[in-house]
């Protein structure tokens, strides 16, 4: 199992199309995916539903675990979203 | 198979022959299923839901196909966005865990999940993400009607011509029938003067709605005979029944043949005077080319249709270009535009209003738009620009004070000062008029003469309000009549202080459309009366037999009276001399 700490810079947050671009990511690994948030909240990231329902805006920082035998492969391809700002134009 | 005849409120006249189609029963979570399940049951309740899952999915790649044709790319990606939804572990997860692990039945596992989520979509701040509660509420009736084997349509995917049957219909629902597919509807719920109802009018389309228990009888694919003026569904009928149904068609045929002879003549009493006949209107294009020609004008356009019909707000250009399209449309005729009328029974997916314990006494019409200061001037700027097209009039809804009328005139003349600023063309001498709908406006209608340019009398709600009836309440309805003496006084005293300042006086309820109230409205001086399209010839049809002197006799009877009763029998008995004086067929 392995994690990472990341803050969101994205301007429009982990709305609706972010989150589909993070499931559609997620569902090509076999490893289970979980988003945690500071204040105790808790998402699988295949689930857009999931993911959107945590509300989180621009500035949150949350931690990504994941868990499984593609879990290194996996966080990256998550991670690399949000580096990218999912694809936003700035 | 016997027949079996259910009745309900006739809201929209006609007769319709045809196969029922019930539509999208699920949501009301009225009919019973079980809560759990046995533990021998698990793997064949989880295959019907899974099979319920693969329909619902065939369903909408289906309706994303058609969708892209006819709606285009944009409104498609919301279907696919439900599309997801049906794969979401938050979502189809859960309700397979429901089952599988607690014994749910899949019927409530679907309802608990459903609750779950939107309880924490409630609690979102974001609005457009808030708003997909809506499509997830859409894809779960999906799924639960797949569940309980009914169809679950989507409107577009009927092509033949049916009954449409259902629980309820929303106005929006309601804006989208085709005529060439929906024969009439039929509901469990609602009322005459619902919104539902008025569509279904201005539509053309036959309807019976608050059928109440009797709605049970009703079935997918039952063969039946609708009577939008009778308020009745007759299932299964016999032979005879079909025979006397059709006779009575053909001579529902033969008295619009007769009043069409109506149409093209301006609307005149029998002593000759003009009265202006206007329509009230929905949308754009919902008006024929005939209808121009034959109504005076616009009294009522609401403009909520518009915010309906959309999933998000329209922007300035949207309404400027819809509101143009209208006032040229009429080629100089007035029309009345009413700004935003959201709130109580209206409203709209992509704006989630909280719940309000009383929704008609609550945030609603013109207090919203005070409230969301931008929308309201976003819409003005709209109308004012389309003024500068034709003979536009703006109407502010549930005024209730003269602050709130004053502060409403204010911003209108904020963006009329702005939009001279940037020199864009506008009508500078636009009348600014405002809805008689709240009692207090009855009483203060002196000093409010003073200041409006214009009233236009809301009888719905003007009748709710003063009889404190909720006209959505079939246990009260039978309470909701305007042919209460507390109601007519306030109409008629409405139109005496306007006219004392020279401002006129308009009407834009069904009591307008009412050839019954005719002699009523003609004798207390209304100048403009505006109904939906279909009442126009059968107002002109009672208006060419009534003169005015005999009408304010009448009046002064009927003004002394102590029910609602005594004037409806004698409204009744009045109609009958006439008809008998005129002897031609009964309208």
């Amino acid at each position: 199992m392995i994690s990472t700490t990341i803050t969101i810079e994205n301007a429009e947050g982990l709305h609706l199309r972010p989150a589909q671009m993070l499931a559609d990511a997620a569902g090509k690994f076999a490893s289970d995916i979980t988003l945690r948030t500071g204040d105790g909240g808790e998402a699988n990231v295949k689930s857009v539903l999931g993911v959107i329902a945590l509300g989180l805006e621009k500035g949150a920082t949350i931690t990504l675990t994941a868990d499984g035998e593609d879990e290194a492969a996996a966080l990256e391809a998550v991670a690399e979203l949000f580096a990218k700002g999912f694809g936003e134009q700035p | 198979m016997s027949e079996i005849r259910i009745t309900g409120i006739g809201v929209s006249e006609g007769i319709r022959f045809g196969q029922t189609y019930f539509y999208a029963a699920a949501a009301s979570g009225e009919e019973a299923y079980r809560e759990s399940i046995a533990e021998h049951e698990r793997e064949a309740e989880l295959e019907r839901l899974e099979a319920a899952k693969r329909a619902a999915m065939e369903d909408l790649r289906r309706i994303i196909d058609k969708a892209e044709q006819t709606l285009g790319k944009e409104k498609s990606m919301i279907l696919q966005g439900q599309q997801s939804f049906l794969n979401d572990p938050a979502f189809y997860g859960e309700i397979r865990n429901a089952v599988s692990k607690r014994l749910c039945s899949p019927e409530k596992a679907v309802k608990q999940v459903v609750a779950q989520l939107a309880e924490l979509f409630e609690k979102m701040n974001n609005a457009y993400v808030k708003e997909r509660i809506h499509d997830i509420r859409d894809v779960a009736d999906r799924l639960m009607s797949h569940l309980r084997q009914e169809a679950y349509p989507d409107l577009m995917q009927i092509r033949e011509p049916v009954i449409l049957v259902a629980d309820d219909l929303t106005p929006s629902v309601t804006a989208q029938l085709d005529r060439n597919y929906i024969l009439g509807f039929v509901t469990r719920l609602g009322g005459e003067t619902t919104h539902t109802a008025i569509l279904s009018r201005s539509l053309g389309i036959p309807a019976v709605v608050g059928t109440g228990d009797a709605f049970g009888r009703l079935r997918h694919g039952q063969s039946v005979i609708l009577d939008g003026g009778e308020g009745c569904c007759i299932i299964h009928p016999e032979a005879e029944t079909v025979e006397a149904y059709k006779r009575k068609q053909e001579k529902e045929q033969e008295r619009a043949a007769m009043l069409e002879r109506f149409k093209r003549k301006p609307a005149r009493t029998a002593d000759g005077a003009r009265v202006e006949l206007a329509v009230n209107i929905g949308t754009p294009e919902e008006v024929r080319d005939e209808t121009v020609e034959e109504a005076e004008g616009v009294g009522l356009f609401r403009t909520e249709f518009l915010f309906m019909n959309a999933d998000r707000f329209p922007d300035e250009e949207i309404q400027f270009q819809a509101y143009k399209r209208v006032v040229e449309r009429w080629q100089g005729k007035p029309v009345v535009i009413r700004t935003l009328d959201i709130g109580g029974d209206k409203e709209l997916s992509y704006w989630n209003l909280p719940k309000e314990s009383n929704p008609f006494l609550g945030m609603r019409a013109v207090r919203l738009c005070l409230h969301e200061r931008e929308l309201f001037k976003t819409q003005l700027r709209a109308i004012l620009r389309a003024s500068a097209y034709g003979n536009a009039k703006i109407m502010f809804p549930m005024v209730s004070s003269m602050q709130e009328f004053r502060q409403a005139k204010a911003i209108a003349e904020e963006v009329k000062r702005e939009l001279a600023e940037k020199e864009v063309a506008f009508n500078e001498a636009i009348e600014i008029g405002i809805m008689a709908e709240v009692p207090s406006v009855i009483q203060m209608a002196d000093r409010f003469a003073k200041e409006v340019d214009f009233f236009s009398i809301g009888t719905n709600d003007l009748v709710q309000y003063t009889l404190a009836v909720d006209r959505m309440n079939e246990k009260v309805a039978h309470l909701y009549d305007y042919f209460h003496p507390a109601v007519l006084r306030s109409i008629q005293s409405l139109i005496a202080a306007a006219h004392r300042e020279r401002k006129w006086v308009g009407m834009c309820g069904k009591m307008a459309g009412d050839p019954l109230a005719a002699p009523l409205l003609l004798a207390m001086g209304l100048d403009e009366w505006s109904m939906d399209a279909a009442s126009l010839v059968k107002q002109k049809h009672a208006l060419a037999r009534l003169s005015l002197a005999e009408c304010k006799e009448l009046l002064a009877e009927i003004i002394d009276m102590d029910t609602a009763d005594e004037v409806r029998s004698r409204m009744a008995a009045f109609r009958e001399e006439k008809s008998k004086a005129f002897a031609d067929v009964q309208a």
